[in-house]
C-alpha cells in the first residue's frame, strides 16, 4: 500500500503511456465491437457510463482524498435532465392523445396535473438540456462544494454528508412523482431529435459517441492529474495543513476537483439515459453511489485506466454471475469483492503495477532487473535529472504519512 | 387439465390433429406425440423463437434478490409449477418448456437489462415475470421493441394496454369498486378515509375509490401517503381516531404494513369490532405472515383470489403447491395470478397452432381457461382477465375466510371513464 502511494507523485512527473490508452482505445473502439453482438455491446456502453464516475472518483478520492459517497446524485442529475429532454419529446400530444391531458407525460397525467410544471418547459429546448446536462450538477456540486469544504469538512464527514444528500434526492424524487416520475421513473424514451435511439444502428452509434466522450474525460483528467494542480490535491491528501501553510487555498481546489468529478458523473448519466433509454431513482441513491466507489477501487483508485477496467471488470461479473447463478450470484459478487481487496488492495492498477509491470522490465531492459524491485521506473528509461525533484516531494510525503496523525 | 375454446381452433391446427389422429388410431394416449410429430417446427415457429422440435424456450423473470423477493418468490414458484405440470402432460404442441430464470435484483435497470437478454439472446417464446409497476414500466418498452410476450401477475393501477403483455392480475377497477358496493350495502359506511403508500398504484386506486364514493354520495374524511418503507403511523392512527370514518381503506405495501397493523392495534383499535372496519387491497396471505394473523385478525380484504376458496381447481392447486413447495407455504392472489400465465400461454399457443408472438396475440382474447383456481376466467380484448372480486375476513390464523364474491364476472377496465 505505502509503496503504491508514494509512487503517484513520482508518476506525475513520468511521461505518459500512451501505449496504454492506445491499447484501450483499441479494445474498446475495434475489440468490442467486433467480437461482440449489439445487445452486448450496449450493455458494455452502459457499464461504460458508469466509468465516468469512477474516473471522477479517481480525481476527487484517489488524488484529492475527498470521498464522496453520493456520486449517484450528479449521474442522477444528468440523467434526468436528458431523459426529461426525451420525454418531452416522446409526449408529443399525437402519442398521448389517450390521457385526459394530450400534450404532457403520461406519469404527469396520472398524478392529476394538467399542466407541464414551469422547471419542465425548457427541456422542450435541445441546447438547454445539453447545457443543463452539465450546468445542472456542477452548480450543485459547487453548493455542496462551498458549503462543506470552506467551513472544512472532510474526511467521514463529508462522506456521511453526501451519503445524506443521495438519500434526500433519492426521497425528493420517489415523493415528488407528479413532477418526477416517482419510482418508476421517466420510461419509454424514443428518439432523440427526431432520431429513433432503439434501433441497432442508433445504439452503435451512441456507444461509439459514448466511447469518445470517455477519452475526452480521460484525457481531461490526465492533464489535471499531471498538472500542478494534480499535485496540489496529492498533496492536499497526503498534509492538508501544509499545503494551507505554504499559502494555497485548499477549498477552492477542492470544490474544483469536486466539482469536475460532478461534471464527469453527469456526462456519464446523460449517456446512460440515451443508450439504455430511460432513467430511474434506483441510480441516484445511496447503493449505486457506493458502488460507483466499489468500481473505482476495484480497479484501482489511483489510476484513472484502472478506473474503467475496474468498471468493466464488477459489471460484467455482475452480469455473468447473474445469469449464470441468478440465486448466487450476491454471494459471488460479495467475494470477488473481498477477494480484491484482500489480495489486491490497489485494485487492478496495483496488481499491473506490482506483477505485470516489472515482469515487463525485464523482458524489456534485462541487465536492470535485480537493481529495481517493484516501484515503477518511467518507461523511457533514465531520466535522472529529473528525478531529484520528483523524489523529494515523494519523499516528503513518505515522512509526513509517517508521523501519526 | 384446461379445456379451450374448442371452436377457436385455427384451421391448421385442426388439420395437422386431423393427419395425427389417421396415423395413429390410438390417439387419446399419444395425441401429444402425433401433434408434436405433425406440426414441424418450421410451422410452429416462424420467426425465430427458441422453439426445437421438442423443447420450448420461455424466461421467468423475478427478483429473488432484494427487497421485493419476499413478494416475488412465490409467483416465480407458481410458475415453475405451472410449468411442470404442463410439461408432464406433454409440454405445449407437444414440446416440453424449458425455462430460463433471470434475477430482476429488485433494481428496474436490471429488469430491462435482463428482459432484453431474454428475448434477443434466448429467444424466450413467452417471459412471466415482473412485479412492481415499475419493473413493468422498465421492461415495457424492451418487449414492444423487440416484440415478446410478458405475463404480469400482480394487480396493479391500470391506464395501461400493451400488445405485448397479458395482465392475469386486476386493474385497479376490478378490485376497488365491488368492495366499495359490498362494504357500503352491508355494513352500511358512510365515511372512509384513505390512506396508502406513496407510489402510482395507491394513489391511482384511491383515486377511483374516492371518485366512486363521492358518485355514492358517500364521504372522504381523509387521505394520506408514506414513503415506501415507513414504519411509523402514529400520527395517521391519531388522525383516523379523530375524524372516526366507518372505513379505513388501507393500500400499504411491503414491510410498511407491519408497523401499520401492529400500530394500529397497539393504538386500540380492535379491527373485529369494526368501528372503524379495515378494508384492504394490498394484504394477501403473503404479507399477513409477516404482520401476523393475530394483529391482522377482523380485517377485509378485496382480491380475486384467496388461499381458502373451496372449489375444486384450488384444492388441487393448493394440495399440488404445497406438495412441490412445502406444507407451510402461503399462496396469495398474485401467486394464484402468476399460476395463471403458463396456462394462458399454453391455451393460446395451442389455439393458435403456433409460438409466433403475433399469433399468440391474436389467440389470446376470448381464451377461457375453465381450471383456474380462482374459478372460470376469460381474457378480454384488452388483455386483462374478466373476474371476479372476493372479500376476505381475515382470521387468526393468518388466512381469510371469504364472506362474499360478485356474482359475476367483472369487466376489465384500464382506462376508467369518469374516475380519471
Amino acid at each position: 500500500m505505502s509503496s503504491q502511494i508514494s509512487a503517484a507523485p513520482a508518476q506525475n512527473s513520468s511521461p505518459v503511456d500512451w501505449w496504454k490508452y492506445l491499447l484501450l482505445a483499441v479494445i474498446l473502439l475495434v475489440v468490442l465491437p467486433l467480437a461482440l453482438d449489439i445487445f452486448r455491446l450496449n450493455l458494455i456502453g452502459k457499464y461504460l457510463t458508469y466509468a465516468f464516475v469512477a474516473i471522477g472518483l479517481v480525481l476527487c478520492w484517489g488524488c484529492g482524498g475527498i470521498l464522496s459517497l453520493g456520486q449517484g446524485v450528479f449521474f442522477g442529475l444528468g440523467g434526468y435532465c436528458m431523459a426529461m429532454f426525451l420525454k418531452l419529446e416522446a409526449s408529443n400530444p399525437e402519442a398521448t392523445a389517450i390521457q385526459s391531458t394530450p400534450g404532457i407525460p403520461d406519469f404527469m397525467d396520472w398524478n392529476q396535473l394538467t399542466e407541464l410544471p414551469w422547471f419542465w418547459q425548457p427541456f422542450h429546448s435541445l441546447s438547454f438540456t445539453l447545457l443543463a446536462v452539465i450546468a445542472v450538477p456542477v452548480i450543485f456540486a459547487f453548493i455542496i462544494g462551498v458549503a462543506m469544504f470552506t467551513r472544512r469538512v472532510g474526511g467521514v464527514y463529508f462522506a456521511i454528508i453526501t451519503q445524506a444528500i443521495a438519500a434526500i434526492l433519492t426521497i425528493l424524487i420517489i415523493g415528488q412523482q407528479g413532477y418526477t416520475g416517482g419510482v418508476n421513473g421517466i420510461t419509454d424514451l424514443r428518439t432523440f431529435v427526431g432520431w429513433d435511439i432503439r434501433t441497432e444502428s442508433a445504439q452503435y452509434l451512441l456507444y461509439f459517441v459514448n466511447v469518445a466522450l470517455l477519452f475526452a474525460c480521460l484525457f481531461a483528467a490526465l492533464y489535471i492529474k499531471r498538472c500542478k494542480l494534480g499535485r496540489l490535491l496529492v498533496a492536499m491528501r497526503e498534509k492538508e495543513d501544509r499545503v494551507r501553510f505554504s499559502g494555497y487555498n485548499v477549498a477552492s481546489f477542492k470544490i474544483f476537483v469536486f466539482c469536475i468529478g460532478a461534471a464527469f458523473a453527469a456526462i456519464g448519466g446523460a449517456m446512460f439515459t440515451l443508450q439504455v433509454g430511460f432513467m430511474s431513482p434506483s441510480f441516484v441513491g445511496i447503493v449505486p453511489s457506493i458502488e460507483m466507489v466499489i468500481f473505482c477501487a476495484v480497479g484501482g483508485r489511483l489510476s484513472l485506466l484502472g478506473a474503467v477496467y475496474g468498471t468493466l471488470l464488477v459489471n460484467l461479473a455482475k452480469t455473468s454471475f447473474s445469469e449464470s447463478f441468478p440465486e448466487l450470484w450476491l454471494f459471488a459478487m460479495g467475494a470477488l469483492f473481498i477477494g480484491v481487496v484482500l489480495a489486491f488492495p490497489d485494485g487492478l492498477a496495483g496488481l499491473y503495477q506490482t506483477y505485470i509491470q516489472p515482469w515487463f522490465k525485464h523482458f524489456i531492459n534485462r541487465e536492470k532487473v535485480g537493481l529495481t524491485p517493484p516501484a515503477p521506473i518511467p518507461e523511457k528509461t533514465t531520466t535522472p535529472a529529473k528525478e531529484p525533484v520528483a523524489s523529494s516531494l515523494s519523499s516528503s510525503l513518505e515522512e509526513s504519512r509517517n508521523v501519526p496523525a | 387439465m384446461q379445456k379451450l375454446n374448442k371452436s377457436g381452433l385455427s384451421n391448421v391446427l385442426r388439420r395437422n390433429i386431423l393427419k395425427g389422429m389417421m396415423a395413429l388410431p390410438a390417439a387419446m394416449l399419444v395425441s401429444q406425440l402425433s401433434l408434436a410429430a405433425a406440426m414441424s417446427t418450421a410451422d410452429v415457429n416462424t420467426t425465430g423463437l427458441a422453439v426445437t422440435d421438442d423443447t420450448v424456450k420461455v424466461g421467468i423473470l423475478h427478483s429473488i434478490t432484494g427487497t421485493m423477493a419476499i413478494s416475488e418468490t412465490g409467483s416465480v414458484q407458481a410458475e415453475m409449477l405451472a410449468i411442470e405440470q404442463i410439461n408432464a402432460m406433454g409440454g405445449v404442441l407437444g414440446r416440453q418448456i424449458e425455462y430460463v430464470q433471470e434475477d430482476g435484483a429488485s433494481d428496474w435497470p436490471t429488469f430491462a437489462e435482463k428482459s432484453k437478454k431474454l428475448l434477443v439472446k434466448d429467444k424466450a417464446a413467452a417471459v412471466f415475470g415482473c412485479w412492481t409497476s415499475a419493473s413493468r414500466k422498465a421492461v415495457l418498452p424492451v418487449f414492444e421493441q423487440y416484440n415478446g410476450m410478458l405475463y404480469y401477475p400482480t394487480f396493479y393501477e391500470g391506464l395501461e394496454q400493451s400488445p405485448n403483455v397479458i395482465y392475469t392480475g386486476q386493474e385497479a377497477t376490478q378490485q376497488i369498486i365491488a368492495g366499495i358496493d359490498w362494504v357500503t350495502k352491508t355494513k352500511d359506511a358512510k365515511s372512509f378515509f384513505l390512506l396508502g403508500s406513496d407510489y402510482i398504484w395507491p394513489r391511482t386506486s384511491n383515486k377511483i375509490a374516492r371518485k366512486h364514493i363521492d358518485k355514492l354520495g358517500l364521504k372522504v374524511v381523509g387521505e394520506e401517503y408514506y414513503p415506501l418503507g415507513h414504519t411509523s403511523f402514529n400520527s395517521v392512527i391519531n388522525k383516523i381516531k379523530l375524524k372516526k370514518p366507518d372505513v379505513i381503506y388501507a393500500i400499504v405495501v411491503g414491510g410498511s404494513n407491519v408497523a401499520f397493523y401492529k400500530q394500529l392495534k397497539a393504538a386500540g383499535i380492535d379491527m373485529t369490532k369494526e368501528k372503524p372496519l379495515v378494508l384492504t387491497i394490498s394484504v394477501t396471505e403473503d404479507e399477513i405472515l409477516g404482520i401476523g394473523g393475530e394483529n391482522m385478525q377482523g380485517a377485509y380484504a378485496a382480491m380475486k383470489y384467496f388461499q381458502s376458496l373451496t372449489n375444486t381447481n384450488n384444492q388441487e392447486f393448493v394440495a399440488a403447491f404445497k406438495k412441490r413447495w412445502g406444507d407451510d407455504i402461503v399462496i396469495g392472489d398474485v401467486t394464484q395470478a402468476a399460476y395463471l400465465g403458463p396456462w394462458l400461454w399454453k391455451a393460446a399457443v395451442e389455439k393458435a397452432g403456433s409460438f409466433d408472438i403475433d399469433k399468440v396475440r391474436a389467440a389470446s382474447p376470448n381464451l377461457e381457461l375453465t381450471t383456474a383456481p380462482e374459478g372460470y376466467v376469460k381474457v378480454h380484448e384488452n388483455h386483462h382477465l374478466w373476474s371476479k372480486t372476493r372479500i376476505g375476513h381475515a382470521l387468526p390464523n393468518g388466512q381469510y375466510e371469504v364472506v362474499y364474491e360478485t356474482e359475476d364476472l367483472i369487466e376489465p377496465n384500464p382506462f376508467p371513464k369518469g374516475y380519471q
